[in-house]
């Protein structure tokens, strides 16, 4: 019995006394800031590829960036995000003489990446609009791009939502391995701790409780945004 | 008005219009009637591009809005469509349905307007011949006013103006196909294109949607309705055309294609839905 009241009495001691508090508090900012960004940087790409693989594919330009967005979508998804960061912080970023922060490189990976994932999944949403809807914008002589900005994905974002929560629940959790390019996230802050007297039992219980609540409150949040979305629907 | 020229489409290796040639002139209700499969819809589709001809020609106002390089946009903003399942945008408000296109048409060439002037500004700055700005004489404000205005009138006429700000999930079919009708006419088009506007219609509703279309059809909008309702068609109707196989067969006056059509097909057609 005392053995583990002493642990939570030392990690405590530690958490509160010698910055530890500071650290977690860095730490979740990062892991919620890489996670949110990325996912907004992956939700614009994610769109922006979904809008080129639906394109009627009559002329040359949507071919060509049809090709890409496959190369794009093949590449990001058939890596791991860890080498991702590793290649992107080691590799690329030093041949392009680009200097960056590893929380923005994280950033900048994490939205590649999720976009690869967001443009499958947006396909999906746009596929499971009625095809009248965009006849529709045509047949009032909106462009292609403005029927799919304002009719089309909207509708396709309330659809997918859902998967979206998951989408951002997954990269939350999938931020735990940015120490590898030197990030500061909830990792190293609780690592921080535990090696600060040797003993790594509480920090890390602690460090999946904060993961829980967090996905939690993330949960909780789409199912708000979810409920407030359906307003268009017959039943809410 | 608009021409057609020898128009084709095939789907795949089916060609579905197979050489279709007439003209449609200004203040003329042409009805397309015929057997399903006929290609009736396709070629209405095709009048407006939303389904691309295979070759022929399209001459609407003077322009062949069948080739590829035309921008379309501009041309079907002067054609009006109304769909069998009605097609009102299920995420905007009955009011933002009416008010979304017109709306955006004048608040862009307001931009255009704008982004031009302030190169003219900036050409002026430097040359000796001064250019001439374009007149700008309204603001954004005005134009979603005067948009929004139009669109309560259009509400009011068909009796709907309490609905303006509910969705269109809410509403029942002949409600949403009157609004689409005037979500059509919002855009002050030169012809109107119905597709089977009350095939999707359960039948007591049949006729609040038919009553707007012979009313707007009276105020001398031109008019190109495919349709299975043969009494609105003989009514309402200054031309009919009957369609089968991809081909118009017969091309007549109301009176004289239902008394009596002289195609064999027709008359065959017309002896089971009489």
């Amino acid at each position: 019995m005392g053995s583990f009241e002493k642990k939570v009495i030392r990690f405590w001691e530690i958490f509160i006394n010698q910055n530890g508090y500071a650290k977690v508090l860095t730490g979740l900012k990062n892991t919620l800031i890489i996670a949110v960004v990325g996912l907004a940087i992956g939700i614009v790409i994610g769109t922006v590829i979904a809008a080129i693989e639906v394109m009627p594919k009559y002329k040359r330009l949507p071919k060509v960036l049809d090709k890409i967005c496959t190369f794009y979508v093949g590449l990001f998804r058939g890596t791991p995000i860890v080498v991702q960061l590793l290649v992107t912080y080691y590799v690329v970023l030093p041949l392009l003489g680009v200097n960056m922060p590893p929380v923005n490189v994280c950033i900048l990976v994490f939205g590649l990446n999720s976009g690869a994932y967001v443009s499958e999944i947006m396909r999906g949403g746009i596929l499971s609009v009625d095809p009248g809807q965009m006849e529709a914008g045509r047949a009032v002589g909106l462009s292609y791009t403005v029927t799919m900005m304002k009719i089309v994905v909207p509708q396709a974002v309330k659809n997918i939502l859902p998967t979206l929560g998951n989408e951002l629940i997954a990269l939350v959790k999938e931020t735990s391995v940015v120490s590898f390019v030197g990030a500061a996230d909830l990792y190293v802050a609780f690592s921080y701790i535990g090696s600060n007297n040797y003993e790594f039992m509480v920090p890390y219980l602690a460090m999946a409780l904060i993961y829980i609540v967090m996905v939690m409150i993330i949960a909780m949040f789409v199912r708000i945004m979810e409920r407030s979305l359906r307003k268009s629907d017959r039943r809410n | 008005m608009i021409d057609v020229i020898d128009l084709r489409k095939s789907f795949g290796g089916v060609e579905v219009l197979k050489g279709i040639t007439t003209t449609i002139r200004e203040g003329e209700k042409v009805a397309i009637v015929g057997p399903s499969g006929s290609g009736k819809s396709t070629f209405l589709r095709c009048l407006n591009c939303l389904e691309d001809p295979t070759s022929g020609s399209i001459i609407f106002e003077g322009v062949d809005i069948a080739d590829m390089s035309v921008d379309i946009n501009i041309h079907r903003r002067h054609m009006g469509m109304v769909f069998q399942q009605f097609n009102l945008f299920n995420n905007k408000t009955v009011l933002e349905n009416i008010m979304l296109a017109p709306l955006h048409v004048k608040l862009t060439e307001l931009r255009k307007k704008k982004l031009k002037n302030v190169f003219i500004r900036l050409y002026n700055l430097f040359a000796t011949d001064k250019k001439p700005l374009y007149e700008i004489n309204t603001t954004r404000q005005q134009i979603r006013q005067e948009v929004r205005d139009n669109a309560l009138r259009l509400l009011k006429r068909i009796g709907l103006e309490d609905k303006a700000d509910v969705y269109p999930s809410t509403l029942s079919g002949g409600q949403k196909q009157r609004i689409a009708i005037i979500r059509a006419l919002a855009m002050s088009p030169k012809v109107i294109l119905f597709d089977e506007p009350t095939s999707a219609l359960d039948p007591e509703m049949v006729k609040e949607v038919l009553d707007l279309i012979k009313q707007v059809a009276e105020e001398g909008m031109t008019m190109v309705i495919v349709t299975h309702e043969m009494g609105f068609a003989r009514e309402v109707a200054t031309r009919v055309l009957f369609m089968d196989d991809g081909q118009i067969l017969e091309e007549n006056t109301p009176d004289q294609f239902f008394t009596n059509p002289q195609n064999p097909r027709a008359k065959e057609f017309l002896s089971k839905v009489l």
